[in-house]
């Protein structure tokens, strides 16, 4: 069955015991810290402001003593300023679609890109995929990391990759169906929108060969899972990452889905009070704070994630020592304030789930009338939903409403709005769209 | 005989209704007849076509939502009463008109609304017994 997995030497990493893989840590974090300290000045800068050395990091808790990067560094030193390789050794570079300013920029040794693959080969490997499996890369490709690291990481599995990049919904469909195809990768929410198209096609996707998804790029809820686990016949995998690190493939879950292990080898997770910066115990939740321990072209220490989980290095069943993160559902950067009160857009999502047919795509609207701030959500519709008279649109409205402001407790205005209308950026919706300008008295 | 009749929830705003008739035109599709529901913030567009099954593929193509429903194009006599006639047998019969709305025939010379009834095959029924000429396709849109 699925669930056995054979044991293969590209996984022994995996399976380190735990003090040997905290002397590794230590090896490579002062090999990491040194390299940066050595051939990236606005790290040195902010190394000796603190008067520190490379020397100062003698055991692995003096991480702490590190100061934090964030990403608003990336913005500064636009393009290449915290490259530490020359760019003769630099292979590749990825960029975010920054929807502000400058994107931000990140690049690759072929070590690095090699590194990146053998991540994403192991967690394929800890969720039993083989070199026989289809994988349909779905995620956009380009300088956006998703595309291309999962390609090379499928492909350096031995598995047949099928390169769709994003979009065209019908071909996706087309391609999945023709070709056989056992795994995908895309974000969450894109690969529930392909569920509900397959639907309208005639296309039962129970029937289909697809067995693993690989889900990614954007935080998503329990509830998400279990919408995609009861519509197909696949297990839907967590993948983790960011570009600033080295792209999805930080962590991913193993066959057990008990929420991604970090590939701890090469990259080092603490968990942070976001507010006063303080390491926090395991098992608490905080911001996710990452520090590469291998990256040559551009080593990052202590990343500021945004992302909010916590840590567990309770044994998984799968038996590897790598610890786990809880999956992620919030992102500091997405909660928003209305009224006084703290809400994440995870919660109108679960609130829109709750009610049968709507699919989690969305977006929240945030405005201030007569010093009055006003929350609206727009809710893309499908055909389960509508209805062709006034009255059954405004009750549904109605219901989502009600649904929302028991979550949230503040009253929401819900929009309907036609499929694929809501702005998408590498296949993400914007979830919050704040419109508020706090100087602004009207 | 029951006709198909597509819905397209579109919103209040300039060139919505623009942007549909443009998708049927370039697909080569006539509207036999439209009516628009609208409210503050979007609009239900119901559209009576002959080809409607290639409307319906055209629309879908351009990511629009279309929801199919069973309406009845019904003849009302040219005089006074004559559609309270007919209200009344549906009415007498619990069947509710959820709304309604004219259909010009090329011929001009009776008076059809399509109706969206509740139980439109009960419908049907009764009206054939109360001699209400209830229009099919071939009547309304020629071959
Ligand atoms: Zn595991």
């Amino acid at each position: 069955m699925a669930n056995k997995i054979v044991f293969d030497p590209v996984n022994a990493p995996d399976f380190l015991p735990v003090e040997k893989l905290r002397e590794l840590q230590l090896t490579r974090l002062q090999q990491t810290v040194l390299r940066a300290y050595e051939r990236v000045p606005f790290f040195r800068a902010k190394m000796e402001e603190r008067n520190l050395t490379p020397n100062d990091i003698q055991k692995l808790e003096d991480i702490a003593k590190l100061p934090f990067s964030i990403k608003k560094d990336l913005r500064d030193t636009y393009p290449f300023g915290l490259f530490a390789s020359p760019m003769n050794e630099v292979v590749r570079v990825h960029a975010s679609s920054g929807t502000t300013g400058k994107p931000i920029v990140v690049g690759y040794t072929k070590e690095d890109l090699r590194v990146w693959e053998e991540v994403i080969v192991r967690g394929m490997k800890s969720v039993g995929m083989t070199s026989n499996d289809i994988v349909q890369v779905s995620y956009g490709y380009g300088l956006f990391t998703g595309g291309l690291g999962a390609h090379y990481g499928a492909e350096a599995l031995g598995a047949t990759v099928v390169p769709a990049s994003g979009g065209n919904t019908h071909r996706q469909i087309m391609l999945m169906k023709d070709f056989g195809v056992t795994t995908i990768c895309c974000t969450p929410s894109y690969f529930i929108h392909l569920i509900d198209q397959a639907q309208s096609m005639g296309i039962d996707m129970k029937s289909l060969s697809l067995k693993y998804g690989i889900f990614g790029a954007e935080p998503w809820t329990q509830e998400m899972r279990k919408y995609i686990e009861a519509n197909t016949n696949i297990k839907a995998i967590d993948i983790y990452g960011l570009s600033e690190i080295i792209g999805p493939g930080v962590a991913m879950e193993c066959i057990h889905q008990a929420g991604p292990h970090i590939f701890e080898d090469y990259f080092y997770p603490e968990i942070i009070d976001p507010d006063t910066g303080e390491v926090l115990p395991e098992g608490e939740q905080g911001e996710l704070v990452l520090t590469t321990l291998s990256k040559a072209a551009m080593p990052m220490i202590r990343y500021r994630t945004r992302d909010l989980t916590s840590l567990t290095s309770e044994r998984c069943a799968c038996g590897r020592t790598l610890r786990r993160i809880k999956r992620i559902s919030t992102r500091s950067d997405d909660m928003f304030i209305i009224r006084g009160v703290n809400v994440f857009p995870t919660q109108i999502e679960t609130a829109l789930l709750s009610i049968e047919g709507t699919l989690p795509h969305y977006q929240i609207v945030l405005r201030r009338e007569h010093n009055l701030d006003t929350l609206e959500v727009q809710v893309e519709i499908n055909d389960k939903l509508i209805g062709d008279t006034v009255s059954e649109v405004t009750a549904l409205e109605k219901r989502i409403s009600r649904s929302v402001e028991q979550i949230i407790g503040i009253h929401a205005i819900i929009k309907l709005v036609q499929p694929d209308t809501l702005q998408r950026s590498e296949g993400k919706i914007k979830r919050v769209c704040d419109l508020r300008d706090p100087h602004k008295i009207n | 005989m029951k006709l198909k009749q597509l819905s397209i929830m579109i919103p209040n705003q300039p060139g919505a209704l623009v942007h549909i008739c443009g998708i049927l035109q370039k697909a080569q599709i006539n509207i036999s007849t439209l009516t628009l529901a609208d409210t503050a913030d979007f609009g239900i567009l119901r559209l009576i076509i002959k080809d409607w099954e290639a409307a319906k593929k055209a629309l879908e193509s351009n990511a629009l939502v279309v929801k199919v429903s069973d309406v009845l194009a019904i003849s009302i006599p040219n005089e006074p009463g004559g559609l309270l006639s007919i209200l009344n047998t549906l009415n007498s019969n619990q069947i509710n008109v959820e709304y309604m709305y004219g259909f010009s025939l090329a011929t001009g010379k009776q008076s059809v609304q399509i109706f969206r009834l509740n139980d439109p095959d009960h419908a049907i029924e009764i009206l054939n017994k109360a001699h209400v000429c209830v229009l099919g396709a071939g009547e309304l849109f020629g071959n």
